[in-house]
């Protein structure tokens, strides 16, 4: 056997660590600065590109794809070489992946200041950069599989699995949730409509969680935890029964996001039941985790990275056992919609994501630096001015979310709804400046520890090209026949094989009988008519100014949600709305029966300053919306563009469009002259109070008859 | 509910991708041990030390630092 001699790529994990610490701390910062916003709006700065609606996509992109991204990329190309016994499979592929992602990244973060977004959340980007994401993506997948099959070690390690996984269904969930059809170059129109874009989306967004926030972290977590701790994780029989459980079973589990909406009974059902059931993956992976330390616990008190660690895969366990739960129904009932959702996810991502990172950073840094750690005390004062920033920031936000929902779930004796919306509004505050302090210390250990690093990086010596050797792999393999792991694996992998497919084909057999029955699960409702021309731009602007970051358009059927906002909401509502934009958070009140409640001079005000049509708002002024011109030249391409997508626009409308426009906008110009308004009726505010006041009207219009059809 | 078809087709490609990956992975013979890899993923490819490391046994814990300590306290000498 012959020796071969090799060396490990360490720059690339080098340039991977820096872009991690770099956009943890932009990630973090933008999530500061909406947190305040949240509290005094005056942050907002009463610019467009500084508002809440856009700085909150930037901040959740910047910490999910650039921070958590490049930290997986650092893990992965760190640990993917010495599990192999090989260099990554080709230098210029590194290079381009990386230099493609961080391109990824700042035109992400430009246009997303710009507003220019899809409006689905997590899924922000717009076409040209979907695009470039899949190259970048393709490239990582090249290199990966590439040192795959020139690897010097037979065995795939548990956690080449899960980067496997990793890389393979981001591909998927991408791809099917970013078909889109361009109008222009930074402006497209999902392909989906409605009820099937809420599911494509959460099908999306929920396995985006899964696929990118946790098993490439759990992949990262087998490899550095025991190399921190110098011990084998506890079981690697677990590692692997978990690791096809948990895949198997998280892509199912998406329609949870959409309890209660108008998304099928039925579809609902199966996303709750795959829900629970990932509670048992989920924590095989927690439980290996801390086991793997039994009997070294003493170490966990010395060693500042293996306390990162460990907090990190209790926030894992923590946030697992709480999505299950979240995911019954009458426990979603309460927390949907409220800050419960946004403490649960800070949970992972500050405990599981943040603090995994910061351990494998602590961890990495010094040992391809050939040196130590520059402060352990400095570390030691990171790890718990992070771990209570942890708790400051999620304690007042369970405590508010559970608050805000029984206010408004709450009635008065006499039968009426004992709060106004507002009201839940004030109430919040105290508890967002809270959240305010905690992400603060977070951030504050977070530069704690770049300091730190930067200070390692300079007194160290980087070996960018670690020598290694090991033996080339013989082609050919040969089963040991008498070991009692090979009756083992004649028992287990067939029940499991079989395991499995009954659980995909179950899956499979409920989602497909009831689509035979297609037209009857999205009932049409004969008033439900498309967006006018200018309802279509002023809904444009709605997705552009992100005002689904704080405004649901989803009515649940409860008392107290039909006795506020009127109507629960159909699926036969929203078969024209490409992108749908039923919101995951009720920051302000629904919209969804918005249309015809105010005058239009009310909207006019209330968008100039909100505080002058309800006092104690906390939502952003939006002044430029009063200045700035509708894009007129659009409207044709947009038009078509629906056409393509099937909304019954008359044939040859869209030479018509831009007449009709502007004959609405005078309408709404007049009305709002009416009541002491002047203004010209080519503003983007007049085509904004268009579509506000669309909102919920045509099921208003519908006959009583057809709407108790639809109820039964 | 047409997209319920893209939907479950993709879970179901994903799926049974997963299924054969897995079915190879058996048939492979990687999991025929699962116990050495564990502990073998903790053995650093130290040149320095790799006769040590590969007569090492399983079942001592190796310290994995030792190649990187006795690099340090050399450079330092």
């Amino acid at each position: 056997m012959e020796i071969e001699k090799f060396q490990y790529d360490n720059k690339i994990v080098k340039q991977f660590a820096y872009a991690t610490m770099l956009w943890g701390v932009v990630g973090m910062l933008a999530g500061l600065l909406a947190a305040l916003q949240l509290v005094w709006p005056v942050f907002n700065f009463e610019t467009a590109q500084t508002t809440f609606g856009r700085v909150r996509p930037v901040h959740t992109n910047a910490v999910i794809f650039a921070f958590v991204g490049n930290g997986i990329f650092m893990g992965v190309y760190y640990s993917l070489q010495r599990l192999l016994k090989a260099r990554m499979f080709s230098d210029l592929l590194s290079k381009i992946h990386f230099w493609g992602w961080q391109l990824v990244i700042v035109l992400a973060a430009v246009t997303l200041l710009m507003g220019k977004t899809t409006g689905k959340e997590y899924a922000e980007l717009e076409w040209p950069i979907d695009i470039l994401i899949t190259i970048v993506w393709v490239v990582f997948g090249w290199n990966m599989f590439g040192t795959i099959v020139r690897r010097r070690e037979r065995h795939l390690y548990v956690a080449i699995w899960f980067y496997i996984a990793t890389f393979v269904t981001v591909a998927l969930l991408h791809i099917v949730n970013s078909i889109e059809i361009p109008v222009s170059f930074w402006k497209s129109y999902s392909w989906y409509a409605g009820v099937q874009d809420a599911l494509v989306q959460w099908w999306y967004g929920h396995n985006a969680v899964a696929f990118f926030l946790t098993t490439p972290y759990l992949g990262l977590m087998y490899y550095f935890l025991p190399k921190a701790a110098n011990r084998p994780v506890y079981s690697y029989r677990l590692s692997i029964i978990h690791f096809w459980a948990l895949i198997f079973i998280y892509i199912w589990a998406g329609p949870h996001h959409l309890l209660y909406t108008a998304v099928p009974d039925w579809a609902q059902s199966l996303g709750v039941v795959f829900s629970v059931m990932l509670i048992a993956p989920s924590w095989g992976g927690m439980i290996n985790g801390l086991l793997t330390l039994r009997g070294a616990w003493d170490k966990v008190r010395d060693d500042v990275v293996l306390k990162f660690l460990v907090v990190a895969i209790t926030a894992y366990g923590m946030a697992t056992f709480e999505g299950p739960m979240l995911s019954i129904k009458n426990i979603n009932a309460i927390s949907h919609f409220t800050d419960w959702t946004v403490a649960h996810v800070h949970v992972g991502a500050l405990g599981w994501n943040g603090f995994l990172t910061f351990g494998i950073l602590y961890w990495l840094i010094p040992r391809m630096f050939r040196t130590r750690l520059y402060s352990n005390k400095l570390a030691n004062m990171h790890f718990w001015i992070g771990t209570l920033g942890i708790i400051l920031y999620t304690v007042p936000l369970y405590w508010a979310g559970i608050m805000q929902s029984l206010m408004w779930k709450e009635f008065t004796p006499e039968g009426q709804l004992k709060w106004q919306f507002m009201d839940t509004v004030t109430k919040m505050l105290p508890f967002y400046a809270g959240r305010a302090v905690g992400g603060t210390l977070f951030l504050v250990g977070t530069l704690m520890m770049c300091y730190n690093l930067i200070k390692t990086v300079k007194a160290g010596n980087f070996l960018a090209n670690e020598e290694a050797e090991a033996p080339a792999l013989t082609s050919s393999y040969k089963a040991h026949h008498n070991d009692h792991w090979h009756r083992w694996i004649e028992r287990r992998p067939v029940q499991l094989m079989i395991l499995s497919l009954v659980v995909v084909l179950i899956g499979g057999v409920i989602e497909i009988v009831p689509t035979f029955l297609v037209k009857s699960n999205i009932p049409t409702i004969s008033s439900v008519k498309p967006y006018t021309p200018l309802e279509l731009q002023g809904r444009d602007i709605y997705v552009r100014e992100g005002c689904y970051t704080c405004h649901s358009q989803m009515v649940r059927p409860f008392r107290d949600e039909t006795a506020r906002y009127g109507e629960y909401s159909k699926a036969g509502e929203f078969v024209y709305d490409h992108p749908f934009q039923w919101g995951s958070k009720r920051t302000g009140p629904d919209l969804a029966r918005l249309g015809g409640k105010y005058p239009d001079s009310w909207h006019y005000n209330h968008m100039m300053d909100p505080t002058s049509m309800s006092p104690g708002s906390i939502m952003p002024t939006y002044p430029w919306l009063l200045d700035d011109q509708i894009d007129a030249a659009s409207t044709v391409g947009k038009i078509k563009a629906m056409q393509r997508l099937g909304v019954p626009y008359p044939k040859g409308y869209e030479k018509q469009a831009l007449s009709d426009m502007k004959k609405q906008a005078e309408e709404i110009a007049a009305s709002l002259k009416k009541d002491g308004i002047q203004t010209l009726a080519d503003k983007e505010i007049i085509a904004l109070i268009a579509y506000l006041q669309k909102l919920g009207k045509d099921i208003k219009a519908a006959p009583k008859a057809e709407l108790e059809k639809l109820s039964n | 509910m047409s997209v319920i078809l893209i939907l479950l087709a993709a879970s179901l490609t994903i799926a049974i991708g997963f299924l054969l990956a897995f079915i190879w992975s058996v048939k492979n013979g990687q999991y025929d041990d699962d116990y050495t890899p564990s502990v073998r993923m903790l053995f650093e490819n130290d040149i320095q030390n790799s006769q040590q490391v590969i007569t090492g046994s399983p079942s001592v814990p190796v310290s994995t630092n030792a190649g990187m300590e006795n690099k340090i306290k050399k450079q330092t000498e």
